[in-house]
């Protein structure tokens, strides 16, 4: 895991990403304003010394925005930090999570740029890995021409986000075939622009170009064969508007990395400038290297009163032929070793 | 890569007559009906692994990718919510998730009306929609005596034929939703093993119809 840290943070940096470096605790108001951006509601908190409610942080990417000023620029940064979160089965855990951000004027190729690093941060975790794109924009347009009530709307959008297309045509026959295959495609650029274009006119068609363009980046290098589009990815996600991407890696359940662009967020902490970047959550990742393999133990057992001297001498012979030794007193149960030496 | 598709079916009757759809689209494995307790079943020429689980605990397996694909009751899936992709509606298990009562009920609105059933989130967010507040009595089995006994006012389960009901002397008093078994895959597993699903799902599409 620290090895492929530093690679990352070699990437990042190569790219004139600088590393941010943030404390354990934030105010918790922080997160209490912003509770839809995070992975869980739920947040360690405790009252420090002088009376003001602190979190442990749940998040990275709040801290920076709020911690950062409009009118200075791009900022990029990158992070390799510890956050707390409940994991599966609602347990607190401490979690390595590294990620970036690019806050500022940010243009077709800064972003064309962000997804390059997201794919590439997927490559260096495993080369059966791939990015799944989503333009918010074009879900929003069809749902535009779609007279929904708020609760039809929600319930759109949640069948959307599970790719249930038989049940979104009882929901909206009026946009069906559109929604439909909005809900169910899957697959490269290329096929999925082929089967959806058609369908599309106004707005929607203008956020599916402005996708194709930024994917444009990539024709014909290897990145290419790693992105998939999918309109299911952060639907509903209020934060987050315009481009949106997950990572997957072939052997792990759920997704390693999120991201996309932020600008909704942006506004909503009272920031000017336009926001994108992605989380990478390295703790998903620990089942896929090899469990460590304890190796065979050879156990020397020594009678009471034999010299100090000579038991050490005996273990050092052994460890001088590569073993691993454990010396412990006669008597001593003796299960669970290769090799048992009996001192005399 | 495991090319295998790893597939979790609901153990019981339901369960086979999934098998069956599944077997008439190519994807049999007949060591499955043998009777004996085994749990895993594979059939390699035909790329697929099945394995029987309990039929609330399937939608777990494909949540953490443990299978591939399995099929879950729409209950199940509205009840506890698993972060998966629901792909088809397998037309099998039809019924309906219903408040009843007893045949004399008349709810008291000046009170907390007192609601036993196995599903607590289900009822929970049907009676929120309502605006109506409610007293969840969490039971996990043989909920229709609960009215009967008075220790709840309604139940919300699963009718059938509505038999049951009928035995107790209790009736329907309103659908919350229609329920059938739905065939579901995991949000990972869909993407590295898109054109085995994909295929899956035309096939049985086909005999559906």
């Amino acid at each position: 895991m620290k090895d492929l840290q530093q690679r990352l943070g070699g990437l990042y940096d190569s790219y004139g990403y600088r590393r941010y470096r943030m404390n354990k605790f934030e105010q918790y108001d922080l997160y209490a304003r912003n509770k839809d951006f995070l992975l869980s509601e739920q947040v360690i908190t405790f009252t420090d010394t002088n009376g003001r409610l602190m979190a442990l942080k749940p998040d990275v990417t709040l801290s920076i925005i709020k911690n950062g000023r409009d009118g200075e620029g791009v900022q990029k940064v990158y992070y390799n930090e510890k956050v707390y979160r409940p994991a599966a089965g609602g347990v607190f855990r401490e979690i390595d999570q590294m990620g970036l951000e690019c806050i500022g004027s940010t243009d077709a190729y800064a972003v064309s740029e962000v997804i390059f690093l997201a794919a590439q941060s997927l490559g260096e975790i495993s080369p059966e890995s791939v990015l799944v794109l989503s333009h918010l924009g074009v879900v929003e347009a069809v749902l535009a021409e779609c007279a929904l009530s708020a609760d039809a709307r929600a319930a759109v959008l949640h069948a959307l986000a599970e790719k249930n297309g038989h049940e979104i045509a009882a929901l909206c026959p009026e946009r069906a075939e559109v929604l439909g295959l909005l809900a169910t495609l899957y697959g490269s650029p290329a096929q999925v622009r082929e089967k959806l274009s058609p369908l599309l006119s106004g707005a929607a068609r203008t956020a599916l170009r402005e996708l194709e363009e930024v994917l444009s980046t990539f024709e014909g290098t290897a990145v290419e064969k790693m992105l998939r589009l999918d309109f299911s990815v952060a639907v509903g996600a209020k934060y987050y508007g315009g481009i949106a991407f997950e990572g997957f890696v072939e052997g792990i359940p759920e997704r390693v990395l999120s991201g996309g662009c932020y600008d909704p967020l942006m506004r909503k902490m009272g920031r000017s400038s336009r926001g994108m970047g992605f989380a990478l959550y390295l703790d998903l990742l620990g089942r896929l290297s090899p469990a460590e393999t304890v190796g065979e133990e050879t156990l020397i057992l020594y009678p009471e009163g034999m010299s100090l001297a000579a038991i050490h001498q005996r273990a050092e012979q052994e460890r001088a032929a590569g073993k691993r030794v454990s010396v412990l007193p006669l008597g001593t149960p003796t299960d669970g070793f290769a090799e048992i030496i009996t001192l005399e | 890569m495991d090319k295998m598709l790893n597939i979790a079916l609901p153990k019981g009757r339901l369960g086979e007559k999934v098998y069956a759809l599944f077997a008439a689209a190519g994807f049999e494995c007949p060591s499955i009906m043998e009777n004996n307790r085994k749990l895993i079943f594979e059939n390699e020429a035909a790329g697929v692994r099945y394995f029987w689980v309990k039929p609330s605990d399937v939608a777990i397996y494909v949540e953490r990718g443990a299978a591939d694909i399995g099929v879950a009751g729409k209950d199940i899936l509205l009840e506890y919510e698993p972060d998966i992709y629901e792909l088809m509606d397998m037309g099998l298990g039809k019924c309906r998730m219903a408040v009843a009562a007893k045949k004399d009920f008349v709810d008291d609105t000046t009170l907390p009306l007192r609601v036993a059933t196995k599903f607590c989130r289900v009822a929970a967010a049907h009676y929120l929609s309502k605006g109506r507040e409610i007293d969840i009595i969490h039971l996990n089995g043989s909920i229709e005596i609960a009215p009967i006994l008075g220790l709840s006012d309604v139940i919300v389960d699963i009718v059938e034929t509505g038999t049951t009901l009928k035995e107790n002397d209790l009736e329907v008093v309103e659908t919350v939703f229609p329920i059938s078994a739905r065939l579901v895959a995991g949000k990972s597993a869909y993407k590295f093993k898109t054109e085995q699903i994909d295929k899956l799902v035309e096939r049985l599409k086909e005999i559906v119809k």
